[in-house]
């Protein structure tokens, strides 16, 4: 309950900073929802299945091959070789990430 | 920067991330649910293909490609046992993209700063209003990239703040990327594919945290100077700050710990990839990034509750404050062979077995499974008990047994199970030591006093497997190895086990 209120605390604070532009607040709304409903969903995973959980938020977090995906059509050269090793390890994560959960899941069995 | 198309794709993608995350709930909705994630993800990358992202879209394909086949290679040879190492250095790499990422935000800050200089005007300056910035002329404007216009689009006080953004995108990749070598280096010993190796042992280096906060107020101190000038130096030597940090920092704290940091670092990875998804604008990114960040940060808080030190502890390294001196311990520890495990075996009902990370080290599990499927078809009542932080990985004990074939609906929780050792038989303990250990909760003095353990004692019989009679990682003295209703099964797990097996059948 604390917790909640610092939250609310923390975020009208956020707000109520002179000059914030209205811009950084939209997606600061989303910020806000999504780690929510991250710690709604994530106190009901299973114990059993937390190496699991682990795998596949390192396969989700790689989203950052986006952010590289959008500058790799830039003009500098800088720019395009720093984006393009992102998109390489950030596919690395992806597809070991999934695949290694995939695999972990399939081997938990009922008697 | 991005079509109605894109965003559209991205709500799909994120909702199907949140989807893939709740399924984890139980083991049959959490084979559906990963599919889930993987659909979201290919939602995600095609969309930004065709879309924002069509520059370089051959290119980008090939090196997705690439990152495949090495994912793929990781992901098939991977032994189970070395699933914290595997977790470990893949957080390493979400750190070290993020600071990439980051970068190219500063680079492009400064290009297109240069683009509009030479129209004669400044990037940031605001029109009549006071607050929307003055656009470059059309046609400037429609040849930079889609990120490029974003900039260019951005008052003063925006790209200040997107400033900001970069920085503690790249500062805490940074920190993620060292943290998580050094935490995969602990993890691996002697099989590290590192360069370097790395004891796991806690060192006490030079400095030791004092250090570290000089290090975090210098990082501080860059961060106005870069917000200043915009000079991209100031960035490099934050980065380089980071770097330290997460190395310095992670070298200071000892293997036991290893599922708090490694939670710890699967968080960060998380909030790094939050703070760039703010830097460029990028909706999904942030929802990912705050998803990734509260779960690690979750699990960070479930390890450390587990073994009741604060957050801050772990950290700073090493087993907090001065204890009285440890109770005296009364009795002593009673050898027992194969033979006489048997014969009580035989005569047991019901029977809970205690993994630890012994059992992993020992690659005892599947002796254990065979020893469980012999034992159940004999009409015993066979069960687990795993403790929040057995092994080196949050659930990492589940995962070892699953894969010896052990059913994942008789291995239970310590809240599960820790009523029921009063009327158990017999309880085996392979391969744990602190997560059994009564001083937590009868020695006030002990360095673990307090922390919640499996009540194995509470059993008819304890029989503990451990290799010889020294006190294992932590240190800590075990009373239970001298109670009157414990026998020491000593010798290296896998052998007792497969002895014990030829007795059984």
């Amino acid at each position: 309950m604390s917790l909640l209120g610092a939250g609310a605390a923390l975020v009208l604070g956020v707000g109520m900073i002179p000059g914030m532009p209205a811009s950084f607040m939209q997606h600061f709304i989303v910020f806000v929802l999504a780690v929510f409903i991250g710690f709604q969903v994530i106190w009901n995973v299973s114990h059993a299945l937390h190496t699991p959980l682990m795998a596949v938020t390192n396969a989700i977090s790689s989203i950052i091959i986006l952010g590289a995906l959008i500058q790799i059509g830039s003009t500098s050269v800088l720019i395009t070789l720093l984006a393009a090793a992102g998109i390489f390890m950030a596919a690395i994560n992806i597809f070991g990430g999934f695949l290694v959960t995939r695999r972990m899941l399939a081997m938990f069995q009922k008697s | 920067m991005e079509d109605a198309f894109t965003i559209a794709a991205y709500v799909v993608a994120g909702i199907l991330f949140i989807l893939s995350l709740g399924g984890l709930s139980g083991q049959e909705s959490a084979k559906r649910a990963v599919w889930y994630g993987i659909v979201g993800m290919a939602v995600a990358v095609l969309a930004t293909l065709f879309g924002p992202g069509s520059g370089l879209w051959l290119i980008s394909l090939v090196l997705i490609a690439g990152g495949a086949a090495v994912g793929y290679r990781l992901a098939t040879r991977v032994e189970m046992t070395q699933m914290p190492e595997l977790v470990a250095i893949m957080h390493s790499l979400v750190g070290l993209a993020a600071v990439f990422v980051g970068f190219n935000a500063d680079l492009m800050i400064n290009y297109v700063g240069g683009v509009y200089e030479a129209q004669g005007l400044v990037l940031g300056a605001v029109g009549a209003d006071g607050i929307t910035a003055i656009g470059l002329p059309r046609e400037v404007h429609d040849g930079l990239s889609a990120f490029g216009q974003l900039i260019a689009k951005k008052s003063s006080v925006e790209i200040g703040i997107l400033r900001v953004e970069l920085v503690l995108g790249i500062w805490i990749g940074a920190v993620t990327f060292t943290g998580s070598v050094i935490a995969y280096a602990k993890l691996a010993g002697t099989s590290s594919r590192l360069p370097f190796q790395v004891d796991t042992a806690a060192r006490k280096l030079p400095g030791g945290h004092l250090l570290n906060a000089a290090a975090a107020a210098l990082s501080l101190v860059l961060l106005f100077v870069y917000l200043g000038s915009g000079g991209s130096w100031a960035l490099v030597l934050l980065t380089l700050a980071g770097l330290f940090i997460g190395y310095h920092l992670i070298m200071g704290i000892g293997g036991a710990d290893m599922p708090v940091v490694v939670s710890m670092l699967n968080s960060y990875s998380g909030w790094a990839a939050a703070a760039i998804g703010f830097s460029l604008g990028n909706d999904l990114l942030i929802v990912v990034g705050a998803l990734v960040g509260s779960s690690g940060a979750i699990l960070s808080y479930i390890m450390c509750k587990a073994m009741n030190r604060s957050f801050v502890s772990v950290i700073l390294g090493g087993f907090g404050g001065d204890q009285g001196p440890a109770q005296a311990i009364e009795g002593e520890m009673i050898a027992i062979d194969a033979d006489g495990v048997a014969a009580a075996l035989e005569d047991a009902d019901s029977i809970i077995i205690v993994p630890g990370y012994g059992m992993a080290v020992a690659q005892a599990q599947n002796a254990v499974s065979e020893l469980t499927h012999a034992m159940r078809k004999a009409g015993k009542t066979v069960r687990f008990g795993i403790h929040p932080v057995a092994g080196r990985l949050p659930g990492h004990m589940n995962v070892l047994l699953a894969e010896a074939k052990v059913p994942y609906d008789i291995v239970l929780e310590m809240d599960e199970i820790n009523d029921d050792f009063p009327q158990t038989d017999v309880v085996i303990v392979i391969g744990s030591n602190d997560i059994v250990n009564p001083a937590a909760q009868e020695d006030p003095n002990s360095p673990i006093a307090g922390m919640p353990v499996l009540e194995v004692w509470k059993a008819k019989q304890v029989f503990v497997s451990k290799r010889g009679q020294g006190k294992g990682y932590s240190g800590i003295e075990n009373p239970l190895f001298f109670k009157d209703n414990t026998r020491m099964f000593y010798g290296d797990a896998r052998e007792s086990l497969d002895k014990l097996l030829r007795l059984i059948k």
